[in-house]
């Protein structure tokens, strides 16, 4: 097996006439975290949503080139979404609970992987609200609704969500651009803890998160990955002059 | 000049105030006046009678030489045919409104929901009359009964009458429900039905139950369309017998009625708005309940 748990090569995306992501090449390191930043527009979304195939649901969608996840190519048509995305979780720009109770949303996933037993969902919801940190606030009222929380447990709780399915990747899209400054280095951290387990791709329109969290970082700016490597390498010594005028601010 | 601030102008505020406040007023005033004619007109009839003779005696004989006013048969008939009704035509419509929000193209469904729309348009009398000459004709073909006016007949009218604003009400609530739920729940590896069933139907459950609420409300106050293929006798409620509901039991004998006869009318008008409010009140509270949950 190889170090990397993504490969994309040749990969362009259009939504209909437009031509969203050019000829995109890389790859990202298993249990590592990966930043996708780049001003607005410029297809980090696209792309990240492209990794879970939730794209799809956009019927103008069209993509060709091939992404690679663990030597498999996830692009193929006969790829069970299903279960591409029980593999591949994802954590969403703005927190969506499900308007159910606190345990209810975490059980959800596993009760549709058919786990109907109380003793197990008790342990996986106990589990996957302690891995993402919020099992201390949360655990006298699991019963309560998830929409009651704040903004940051929200997002928390939706973290938990993804990782009671025992996923191998975690997406997070601009994870803490809805969120408090404390609630957003709370899951910086929490995303470094959960490196150690999972391979993290992230979405972010935050430098100084990138450069706080992020091993790696690509950089995209309209459709094109202009520079892909080395978090430090990206921040302090840039090899293109247009990644350098984005990371020192001069646009963007 | 240019730093004074002008006193403002509120005529147009004091217009409007007084408007709003007269026309709802008067809104209120009418409802409630309604409800104080009702009892007024519909308590004589229940003294006169006797309470238990009115609501429990079977048998309704209005014009005979010793006229007997039992409305029993008509509030079963009216309670079974509306739960029928209901049974029927709710899952229809519900599944109708999840097909037309979910699996259709936008071109089909605003098609769909144009001819959902024509229905809800026509008058009642216009699904009483279809009844009579096709449904009621074919029931009676097809089950061998001396006539297919029946309680059958009515429930599968009634079915077809509140199919639109259930239909029409459960989309709008499935269609309130925010996309991130669905995004959500792919994105947990959960197939396309699994997000319909398991996030989305609950998140509008309350939607989907004022759709009920509605679909009660329109077939409890049916009075025309059930008149004309019920049999309209005053039998005790079966499925192949000719019966008679509360609504058409005031509409067929108003015109000629008088005296104990009018005031017993009156009654059974009361006795439905009774059920009516009691309905919607548990449905009410039922839902508020759900809420604070």
């Amino acid at each position: 097996m190889s170090e990397h748990i993504f490969e994309v090569k040749d990969f362009n995306l259009y939504y209909g006439n437009h031509h969203a992501l050019k000829n995109i090449n890389m790859s990202m390191k298993k249990n590592a975290i990966t930043a996708l930043i780049g001003p607005s527009g410029c297809g980090k979304s696209s792309f990240i949503k492209t990794l879970n195939r939730m794209n799809d649901l956009v019927d103008s969608a069209k993509y060709s080139g091939e992404i690679f996840y663990n030597g498999q190519n996830i692009l193929n048509k006969d790829i069970d979404l299903c279960d591409l995305r029980t593999k591949i979780g994802m954590v969403f720009q703005r927190p969506n609970p499900f308007p159910m109770s606190i345990y209810d949303n975490i059980a959800y996933g596993p009760r549709l992987q058919g786990i109907k037993k109380k003793a197990i969902l008790d342990e996986i919801v106990e589990q996957s609200l302690t891995s993402a940190a919020i099992f201390d606030e949360v655990k006298d009222r699991l019963k309560k609704s998830a929409t009651s929380l704040s903004g940051g447990q929200q997002q928390r709780l939706c973290i938990a969500r993804a990782l009671a399915i025992k996923p191998d990747v975690l997406l997070m899209d601009e994870p803490t651009s809805a969120l408090d400054p404390i609630s957003t280095s709370k899951i910086e951290e929490l995303a470094l803890e959960l490196k150690k387990d999972y391979s993290i791709i992230i979405v972010t329109h935050n430098m100084q998160q990138a450069l706080r969290i992020a091993d790696d970082t690509a950089f995209f700016l309209l459709g094109d990955l202009i520079e892909c490597d080395n978090t430090d390498t990206i921040f302090t010594k840039p090899k293109n002059q247009k990644t350098k005028d984005y990371v020192t601010g001069r646009f963007g | 000049m240019k730093y004074v601030i002008n006193s403002k102008s509120n005529l147009q505020e004091k217009v409007a105030h007084g408007a709003f406040f007269t026309l709802g007023t008067l809104n209120i005033l009418l409802v409630t006046l309604i409800c104080v004619y009702l009892l007024l007109a519909g308590l004589p009839g229940i003294i006169k009678i006797g309470f238990f003779d009115f609501i429990f005696n079977d048998t309704w004989a209005s014009t005979a030489q010793n006229p007997q006013f039992g409305i029993l048969p008509f509030i079963l008939t009216s309670l079974y045919g509306t739960l029928a009704a209901l049974l029927l035509g709710m899952p229809i419509g519900f599944f109708c409104a999840i097909y037309l929000s979910f699996f259709v193209s936008k071109k089909l469904k605003t098609f769909c929901i144009g001819l959902i729309d024509l229905l809800s348009g026509i008058p009642s009398v216009i699904f009483g009359f279809i009844g009579m000459l096709v449904l009621v004709p074919f029931l009676q073909e097809l089950f061998n009964l001396p006539d297919g006016a029946s309680l059958l007949a009515a429930i599968l009218v009634l079915a077809l009458m509140i199919l639109p604003s259930i239909i029409k009400v459960s989309i709008v609530a499935l269609e309130a429900v925010p996309k991130q739920y669905i995004e959500g729940s792919l994105a947990l590896g959960a197939n396309e039905v699994e997000t319909y069933f398991k996030v989305i139907v609950p998140a509008a459950k309350s939607g989907i139950a004022a759709a009920f609420v509605l679909g009660v409300g329109r077939a409890i106050g049916e009075a025309m369309a059930v008149m004309m293929v019920s049999g309209n006798a005053s039998n005790m409620p079966a499925l192949f017998e000719s019966v008679r509901f509360l609504t058409s039991a005031v509409a067929s004998e108003m015109s000629y009625s008088q005296g104990l006869q009018k005031e017993a009318l009156f009654s059974i008008a009361l006795v439905l708005f009774v059920f009516i409010l009691t309905i919607n009140a548990s449905f009410n509270f039922i839902l508020k309940r759900g809420q604070r949950k």
